[in-house]
């Protein structure tokens, strides 16, 4: 068996595993580090980043803005003390990025721009045009290049971490050229997988986006946190999924239903002004208010009738034409080019169709402040991980920022904590390498002819759409939950079409979709044990939010039967939770 | 479903077991399907074995170039509707070793981008993050179309020197050069050259332009390779040629 040892291992190459890297290299520069990826860096689903990155730069912003933005509109679901540490060490990693080269679109005094983003009070995203996580990705990429410390296993798939004396020392994982398993051996293993949009059948997320971080983590006994809360974006493009980006609404771009009304009015988000008016757009209102509440309005419109009716289901318009050509090219070129190729519509002259699409992915891996999760040695950050500072609704704009602040963190922590480590010998190794390689050859071994991993996947994709969408109750969750047992059995019987060795992306997909179940499974009763309505998560049997019961977060373990639902106490420093008021009626920080 | 079919020829290659082939295989016809939906309509229903790489399905994450119908195309991003009525081939990238089936080996294009330092090198970088460094629009203007190539590799199957000098460092590699070159921001150039004017391809280069018409993103690496040239062929001979020019 192919083996390596390094100081730090990192599975994922996206925004958080890159920056996760250098901080390793910044801290020790006499660390090796294993960087583990299982596309190019250069592919991983950062690239699809949009929008903007939030960090407070201006002088008209400060601190407690940002915080009490993230915290109301995570529903007081996200912990304070994260919170705070992630709103003030942003603008310094912003910084850095800009440092390392990361083209940021800027004011005419050559200072970096700023544009207003869903649920902040004031404009404090910065943007590379509307190919943000492009940019950041592929300066994070290069910028990594020129540390020969870091050493890339690109195409090399995780499938399970080692263990021994209680500490987590590796991972086994399979090279897509070869078809070989190699053994990765570390004294801290960090784990960057981002999130697992792919559970939904309809969604922005790149197919890479499955959740196989939480899987390994989970079946390690780690908990999986908060993971009934998935995000759903209020546009995407019916048919593909493919998103276009809120900045399009942070420019001025509203949303009508089929009666042409500015229809965020009748939902609590403010009043709309007419969009020639120098104050549009308005920040935390109308068409600038939170994801989550974007999307339930839509869910409400169609029930009554107002959407309009499409191939690929019912739709709402985005209309961005009075922003005009000029704007629309330099401020949101790649919506141009998106809604023309794939939707047909020039956005400079028609109004845009989009629909509430499965977006990003709250709950992950159980994580504190450090990325630290509670298995020692292991760590998590990005998109699969959970400090929480997302809590029950994501912000826009305030993702890729984490990923380069707890990146950082969780790679300073484990440079810190490998020190002195040894990492251990024997059977207790041996017995899980060995065990990873009887289940991959067990599953090729497969007579052809059984499960298709496709139909699984499809299956999958609708209970979990039917049981655990937008709006969710007893009935569906229980539906759901029962179709997900059937799912893991199912995926026993699985079979693979293609025997070869090299490149076998039809194994790598059955790997996956072997995660995919479980991590559902996690989703699904932690969606079902919460009896309230908070953020992402509406129940229609529960629809009032409940404090004295669920101002914690779920921790769901993994267990041979159904997963155990625990809970654990938010952290509340300064914000006590209130009403989420949205519109021009809200005070500064709510006051 | 709709009731009207299509036809691909896909090229199959397993190097433990032969080949290559090509294998028909017949799918259903959307207006608005993508090859990249096609092959993965094969793969779901049709024939678990075929490989091909793919991810973002927007352009963006630059995986799924392939040749449709000899053209180097973004399967992501070339419709059906304009190759009716079939059938479609679909191949590897050329001017790549094939690995299996639709997936090349892109380790050496990896390393040509590494080559060229693509980082911004400052002397004066001290660690201090207090504030960013100061750049205006047009300053940013001046690289920016050179920052949005998505490494999707088309161009290199579209360049006729690639297929003539194997190591000639190529059209995105030096399209990254010289963004970086062009960046306010960095005092790397010098060094960069070096390596550019040291690479044989580069005088082989006719600007027939051929990397820029195919390129995606229009990044126009062809217009790149014309600026390094013009800029940097007279430098790097002055200091090659000259040893005493150094010295002033
Ligand atoms: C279309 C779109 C637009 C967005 N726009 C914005 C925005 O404007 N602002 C914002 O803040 N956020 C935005 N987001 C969210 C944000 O982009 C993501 O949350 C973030 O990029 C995730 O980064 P990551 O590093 O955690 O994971 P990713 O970038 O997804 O990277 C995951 C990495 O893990 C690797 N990996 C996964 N599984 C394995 C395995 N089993 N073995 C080995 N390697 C593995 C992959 O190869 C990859 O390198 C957007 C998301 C989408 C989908
Ligand atoms: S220059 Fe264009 S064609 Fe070449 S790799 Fe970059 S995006 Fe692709
Ligand atoms: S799938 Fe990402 S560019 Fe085509």
């Amino acid at each position: 068996m192919n083996e390596a040892q390094h100081d730090v291992l990192i599975i994922g190459a996206g925004g958080a595993g890159l920056r996760a890297a250098m901080a390793v290299v910044e801290a020790n520069p006499d660390l090796s580090i294993g960087l583990v990826s299982k596309v190019y860096p250069m592919r991983s689903h950062t690239v699809a980043a949009e929008g903007g990155m939030a960090a407070v730069i201006k002088d008209n912003d400060a601190r407690e803005h940002h915080i009490y933005d993230t915290i109301s509109g995570s529903d007081w679901l996200a912990d304070q003390d994260a919170v705070e540490m992630f709103v003030d060490e942003a603008p310094r990693e912003l910084i850095q990025l800009e440092h390392w080269g990361c083209p940021w679109s800027r004011e005419d005094s050559g200072h970096v721009a700023v544009r207003p983003f869903g649920g902040m009070q004031i404009e404090r995203t910065w943007y590379a045009a509307d190919k943000t996580g492009f940019h950041v990705l592929h300066a994070l990429f290069q910028t990594s290049l020129q540390f020969s410390q870091i050493t890339r296993y690109d195409e090399f798939f995780a499938t399970s971490l080692l263990t021994a004396d209680g500490r987590c020392q590796g991972c086994v994982a399979l090279e897509l050229r070869t078809g070989e398993l190699h053994v990765m051996r570390a004294n801290a293993v960090i784990i960057c997988t981002g999130g697992f949009g792919r559970i939904f059948p309809f969604t922005t997320n790149g197919s890479i986006k499955t959740g196989d971080g939480l899987a390994l983590a989970y079946r390690a006994g780690v908990a999986l946190k908060d993971m009934e809360f998935v995000q759903y974006h209020p546009t995407g493009l019916p048919g593909t999924g493919i998103l276009i980006t809120e900045a399009s609404r942070g420019e001025g771009g509203i949303l009508l239903n089929n009666e042409g009304r500015r229809y965020l009015q009748d939902y609590d988000l403010g009043e709309p002004l007419d969009v020639h008016d120098p104050r549009h757009p308005q920040n935390r209102a109308m068409e600038l208010g939170p994801r989550d509440r974007l999307s339930q309005a839509f869910m409400h419109e169609q029930a009554a009738g107002r959407t309009f009716d499409g191939e690929y289901g019912d739709y709402v318009q985005l209309d961005v034409r009075h922003l005009g050509e000029d704007r629309i090219d330099t401020r949101i070129p790649f919506v141009r080019e998106l809604a023309s190729n794939y939707a047909g519509i020039d956005p400079v002259v028609e109004p845009i169709p989009v629909r509430p699409v499965v977006h990003y992915t709250m709950g992950g891996i159980d994580t504190d402040v450090h990325g630290a999760a509670t298995l020692p040695g292991l760590y998590a950050a990005g998109e699969c991980a959970c400090v929480s500072i997302n809590g029950a609704n994501r912000l826009g704009s305030n993702s890729l920022t984490e990923l380069v602040v707890f990146g950082a963190r969780a790679g300073r922590h484990a440079a810190a904590a490998v020190a002195g480590q040894q990492l251990s010998d024997g059977p207790e190794i041996d017995r899980q390498v060995a065990a990873e390689r009887d289940r991959i050859a067990e599953l090729r071994a497969r007579p052809a002819g059984g499960e298709r991993i496709a139909v699984i996947r499809d299956d999958l994709n609708t209970a979990m759409e039917a049981g655990a969408g937008i709006f969710r109750d007893e009935a569906s969750l229980s539906a759901c939950c029962a179709t997900l047992r059937e799912l893991e059995e199912r995926v026993d019987r699985m079979s693979l079409d293609d025997t070869s060795p090299v490149y076998n992306t039809e194994l790598i997909s059955a790997l996956e979709i072997d995660g995919m179940v479980d991590i559902s499974r996690a989703l699904a009763h932690a969606a079902l044990d919460r009896t309230e309505s908070r953020g992402s998560h509406q129940r229609t049997d529960y629809a009032a939010r409940d404090d004295a019961h669920y101002l914690k977060h779920s921790m769901a373990y993994r267990t041979d039967g159904d997963p155990r639902i625990e809970y654990k106490d938010v952290v509340i420093t300064r914000w006590p939770p209130a009403d989420r008021v949205y519109g021009s009626s809200a005070g500064k920080d709510g006051k | 479903m709709s009731d009207t079919t299509v036809q691909l020829e896909v090229f199959r290659y397993r190097p433990d077991n032969g080949g290559p082939t090509y294998q028909s295989y017949e799918v259903p016809y959307h207006d608005d399907w993508v090859v990249l939906d096609a092959l993965n309509y094969v793969k779901n229903y049709i024939d678990g074995s075929l490989s091909f790489r793919w991810s973002c399905r927007m352009g963006v994450c630059g995986s799924c170039g392939m040749q449709v119908n000899g053209e180097p195309s973004l399967t992501c991003a070339a419709f059906l509707r304009d190759h009716m009525p079939g059938p479609i081939r679909v191949e590897p990238l050329v001017n790549f070793p094939v690995e299996r089936d639709l997936v090349v080996d892109i380790n050496g294009f990896m390393e040509k981008l590494d080559h060229v330092k693509p980082y911004l090198v400052r002397e004066d970088d001290d660690g201090d993050l207090s504030a960013e460094y100061v750049q205006t629009p047009t300053q940013l203007d001046r690289y920016k179309q050179f920052s949005m190539c998505i490494n999707c590799m088309l161009c290199y199957a579209a360049c006729p020197v690639i297929g003539r000098v194997d190591d000639f460092i190529g059209p995105a590699a030096l399209a990254l050069a010289q963004r970086y070159n062009l960046d306010s921001r960095d005092q790397g150039k010098q060094m960069r050259q070096d390596v550019i004017f040291q690479n044989e391809g580069i005088w082989e280069c006719t600007f027939v332009g051929e990397c820029s018409e195919v390129c995606p993103k229009h990044v126009d690496p062809a217009g790149a390779i014309q600026q390094a040239k013009l800029e940097g062929a007279f430098d790097y001979y002055k200091r090659l040629l000259t040893p005493w020019a150094r010295r002033s």
